[in-house]
């Protein structure tokens, strides 16, 4: 059998789709991820667009077959342009009956259902708590159902393996994922090299995964249950290198990128948390770039150690989560107000408190902007997509080393997760962001500002005559001498404020996407991008009069903001979260805009922002079945 | 080769390349322009002025040296030294004496801190910056007593004692300083004396050349909210009777007539009289601050007033790699391995595809 087999006769119906969404559900134990991953890489490298949404429990092995151990992985691939992973999948590959009873609510009618039969025991219906088993008793009438006794024709395959029972059933993603490039016309090779690349210390298991892969693959081909193949051609992306990548990886990347556009080491204070974790993994690989990780013994200690390191003249960098914020808050206010150059990421995901740690929110918008004491400013910057989590680390460096301030970056667990194809830029098309430590004895006064920054004299230890101290304490304009006087004290308030605001001068004006001026804009910021702009689409298609305005500078805002806003007759601003921007955008401009959220762990629908523009634009169809019901508070008006 | 003060300095590392041009500096060049903002009679005076006296001995030029303080009255320290320094928050200066140590191995880095400030906020950071090894001066100033907050108890306050916030008397058992800072593995653990200028200085001294983390405990008074914190064994005439100064190679002799001494009795200390019951000297525990295992220094940390006389000086001196440098050692690796890292090769790492 070769991978190019499709040539074969008699070669079932060719069926050309624009795009196509899969979801590989399974036990937490099954080696989802894994698959998804490998379709992804696939698609990516066959040059379809992307977009993929993991969805996983943060138990590492749930008890087995359970409903919390369900783990899913989504992939939308096109041959068009594409911004989200999709709302719903066409297809649905449950390998066992819990994943069938989490998922099967999202899977359209009609849409393909694979089901490995096998798995359909009666203790695992018990543990999905089916009363009847759903493959016999029509509740999946609806779908187009294929029943593949997975486990026993993956077993079959590897006949003859050196292995037990057990370790063979591990194999069975495999198979599924083999039925899947079958069914879409995918080449088997990367995910061969990839298999004898990771196994190749275990060459049973090699081959295990390599058979297993093949056989579905060639049950694909030569069962009768699939009477169409499917197509999905590349997409017409601009021209360049691509490689596919996740938000976490980006972010690590783009601050790796950032410490040597600005000549500086990176030092990153970090203490494992989800989703920020990845970022310590892959750092902590970039020895060789003069990188230097520092796994602390907490939150606390981590930012600590990054301030250190900046105080030193490295780029201090620190991530964690929500609740690894709220513990470094003390220390960006020490930041504040000593002025140093510090990137402080949050990697958002759902809570209060622990929350839901795998799972997704915007929740922490009003957190980084005033979870401290006093009124203590600093810049918010947010990327859109995983991708843009590159730029927008770049970005967040440049700001806080040109305004010696601490910078908070908004990343969030479903662009940290999620994937999608890059254009890998060339190093010489990346900004220069070098600034230079004062280091003349004549000059130095350690809190005087630049006019047109306000940034103080930022000196690092080590240079002669330049002996200072600096603290936590309220400094005196100028020397940075402790003071207690009270004119000084609101002086340093304002001056600190308007530093901050001063950055608008210098952050790229809000852009609109459609209309620059009609019925609805709709404002977002974050991971939201995705469907916001693929509902504005759908709206533009229906000819409505609707705008899409999305930042990535939360503090300040672009110069532009309000009139951008005011040129519309309403403003919808959807969050993953109970209307914080809302909150801001009506404090700051006193514009009467409108919430729209869903906090339910998960990224928006597309369906589910053209309804809500729908409605306030009062047109449309009846789209009921789209949307969940539950109208929060702020789908008529705000929080207030 | 002896220091300024006389110490033996024959197994110390040079520390600076600038030696040479700066070994003239003296107490002076370490005083900074600010007022010293003590309370008139604190122990924290002797303690800065032993600090700024031993300065110069080190041979780092001033502008190498940072000093980083957490919150209570020790924080206010780096104000008044003319160096680099850092005013942290409030148990935090090990965690930035951390991040600067390892982006900067060149500086000297120096932590000041006191009883509450490292052992009830901070001592979550200072069990882990000495069991890393961090080539940081950690001195701890401990009263006994929350000074800055006006007088509540501390995690080194004695039992059952009576205080602002506990009335009734404390209900916690206090900690020893020194058995964290050996069980958290220090590599330097020493003890001194506000008062007793010349051991202090000495102590910081073998502190400063000390080659990795340094536990400085200085038993310091606070006049105001706890005065005579450790009066009734460091007064003068009292003190040769109820302390007594480790000195390595040397046998635990104390006393006015150096007539009493420390014997290993099972697997406690005791005390004898040499010349009773036939001791002799040879009957005594040896001082060795550099064994390679703990337990003569944990036994001797846990000698306390009024069963024993404290003991004074270096408890531990045992070499060891510090963070800084295996670090550092990891990215030389790295580098001598593949090469220094080229950005556009990590960019595009990973499987990629091409565009036309």
């Amino acid at each position: 059998m070769t991978t190019t087999s499709t040539s074969r006769s008699p070669e079932p119906d060719v069926q050309e789709l624009e795009r196509v969404t899969i979801r590989f559900a399974g036990d937490s134990g099954d080696g989802m991820q894994l698959t998804g991953t490998q379709f992804t890489r696939t698609a990516a490298v066959f040059g379809n667009d992307i977009s993929t949404l993991p969805d996983f429990p943060a138990e590492i092995r749930a008890p087995a077959g359970s409903l919390p151990g369900v783990s899913g992985f989504q992939i939308s691939f096109s041959s068009a342009d594409i911004h989200t992973p999709g709302d719903q999948p066409d297809v649905l590959v449950a390998m066992n009956p819990a994943a069938l009873k989490t998922n099967i609510m999202d899977l359209p009618p009609g849409g393909a259902l694979i089901v490995n039969s096998d798995a359909f025991t009666q203790q695992n219906l018990n543990k999905a708590a089916y009363a009847s088993n759903p493959l016999t008793d029509g509740s999946l009438k609806g779908f187009t159902v294929f029943e593949i006794p997975i486990s026993t024709l993956n077993e079959r395959s590897l006949d003859g393996l050196d292995m037990t029972s057990k370790q063979k059933d591990l194999t069975k993603n495999f198979f599924a994922l083999g039925i899947m490039f079958w069914l879409y016309e995918r080449s088997m090779d990367p995910t061969l090299a990839w298999i004898d690349q990771k196994f190749s210390a275990r060459p049973v298991i090699a081959e295990a995964n390599k058979r297993a892969l093949k056989a579905g693959y060639a049950f694909g081909e030569t069962t009768e249950l699939f009477h169409t193949h499917f197509r999905v051609k590349p997409a017409k992306l601009a021209p360049g290198t691509y490689r596919n990548i996740t938000g976490n990886e980006a972010t690590a990347l783009g601050f790796l990128a950032a410490s040597q556009l600005a000549d500086r080491p990176l030092f990153y204070g970090s203490y494992p948390i989800t989703p920020a974790s990845d970022i310590l993994h892959q750092l902590s690989g970039y020895k060789a770039y003069g990188v230097k990780t520092f796994q602390a013994e907490d939150e606390i200690a981590a930012i600590g150690a990054a301030i250190g390191a900046a105080y030193g003249g490295a780029l201090g960098l620190t991530a964690s989560s929500g609740p690894g914020i709220a513990l470094k808050s003390e220390a960006m206010g020490l930041a504040v107000m000593v002025e140093l150059p510090l990137v402080v990421v949050d990697v958002q995901r759902a809570g209060p408190s622990t929350g839901m740690p795998t799972k997704n929110e915007q929740a922490d918008l009003l957190q980084v902007m005033f979870g401290r004491n006093s009124d203590s400013p600093l810049p918010v910057v947010a990327p859109a997509t995983p991708a843009e989590c590159f730029d927008m680390a770049i970005e967040a460096s440049r700001i806080a080393l040109r305004y010696v301030t601490p910078v908070v970056y908004l990343s969030d667990a479903f662009l940290a997760t999620g994937a999608e194809p890059w254009r890998i830029p060339n190093v010489d098309e990346l900004p220069d962001i070098r600034v230079e430590n004062v280091t003349d004895p004549a000059t130095f006064r350690p809190y005087a500002r630049d006019a047109n920054t306000l940034a103080r004299q930022w000196a690092v230890p080590g240079t002669p005559g330049l002996e200072h101290r600096i603290g936590g304490l309220e400094k005196a304009d100028i020397t940075g001498n402790v003071s207690y006087d009270p004119d000084n004290h609101h002086r340093m308030q304002v001056l600190r404020q308007a530093k901050v605001a001063g950055i608008a001068d210098d952050i790229p004006l809000l852009e609109v996407f459609g209309p620059s001026e009609g019925d609805l804009l709709i404002l977002g910021w974050g991971s939201t991008y995705g469907a916001i702009r693929s509902a504005v689409e759908r709206l533009h298609a229906d000819g409505r009069s609707v705008a899409h305005a999305h930042l990535r500078h939360l503090n300040p805002f672009p110069k532009n903001t309000e009139t951008v806003l005011r040129s519309y007759r309403k403003v919808l601003i959807p969050e993953v979260n109970l209307g914080q921007l809302l909150l801001l955008v009506r404090a700051r401009f006193l514009i009467d805009a409108i919430g729209y959220d869903r906090v339910r762990g998960k990224p928006f629908r597309i369906a589910e922002i053209v309804a809500e523009a729908e409605r306030i634009l009062g047109v449309g169809h009846e789209r009921g079945d789209d949307v969940a019901g539950d109208h929060s508070p702020n789908t008529t008006q705000g929080v207030d | 080769m002896t220091d300024t003060n006389g110490h033996d300095t024959a197994n110390q590392p040079p520390l600076s390349p600038e030696n040479e041009a700066v070994i003239q500096l003296t107490r002076k060049d370490f005083v900074s322009d600010q007022e010293v903002r003590w309370c008139p009679g604190c122990g924290d005076y002797s303690i800065l002025a032993q600090t700024q006296k031993v300065m110069p001995d080190f041979g780092y030029p001033k502008e190498n040296i940072v000093f980083i303080s957490g919150i209570g009255c020790s924080g206010r320290l780096p104000y008044y030294m003319n160096t680099y320094g850092f005013h942290s928050i409030h148990g935090r200066a090990p965690t930035l004496a951390t991040g600067l140590k390892a982006a900067r191995p060149d500086l000297m880095v120096w932590v000041i801190t006191g009883d509450g400030d490292a052992l009830s906020i901070g001592g979550n950071h200072v069990l882990h910056s000495m069991r890393r090894n961090v080539d940081i001066k950690l001195v701890m100033f401990n009263n006994r007593i929350y000074g800055l907050t006006k007088g509540q108890a501390s995690p080194t306050s004695e039992f059952g004692k009576k205080t602002k916030s506990t009335p009734a008397g404390t209900v916690d058992t206090p900690i020893v300083p020194l058995t964290i800072a050996l069980a958290a593995e220090a590599s330097f653990v020493a003890r001194s004396v506000d008062t007793h200028t010349e051991h202090l200085q000495g102590t910081l001294n073998r502190a400063g050349f000390h080659k990795g983390s340094a536990f400085v405990e200085v038993l310091q008074n606070c006049n105001i909210f706890n005065d005579g914190a450790w009066r009734e064994f460091t007064e003068r005439d009292v003190r040769e009777d109820r302390m007594i100064v480790l000195e390595h190679g040397k046998p635990l002799i104390f006393g006015r007539e150096r007539d009493k001494g420390i014997r290993l009795n099972g697997l406690r200390p005791e005390i004898v009289t040499i010349g009773q019951n036939g001791i002799t000297e040879a009957d005594l525990l040896v001082h060795d601050e550099g064994a390679e295992d703990p337990y003569l220094a944990l036994m001797l940390s846990r000698m306390q007033w009024p069963e024993f006389p404290v003991p004074v000086g270096v408890f531990r001196a045992v070499p060891r790699p510090t963070h800084d440098e295996l670090l550092s050692g990891q990215i030389e690796a790295a580098v001598a391995r593949s090469g220094k890292g080229d950005l556009a090769h990590a960019l595009a790492s990973g499987e990629t595809w091409t565009v036309e």
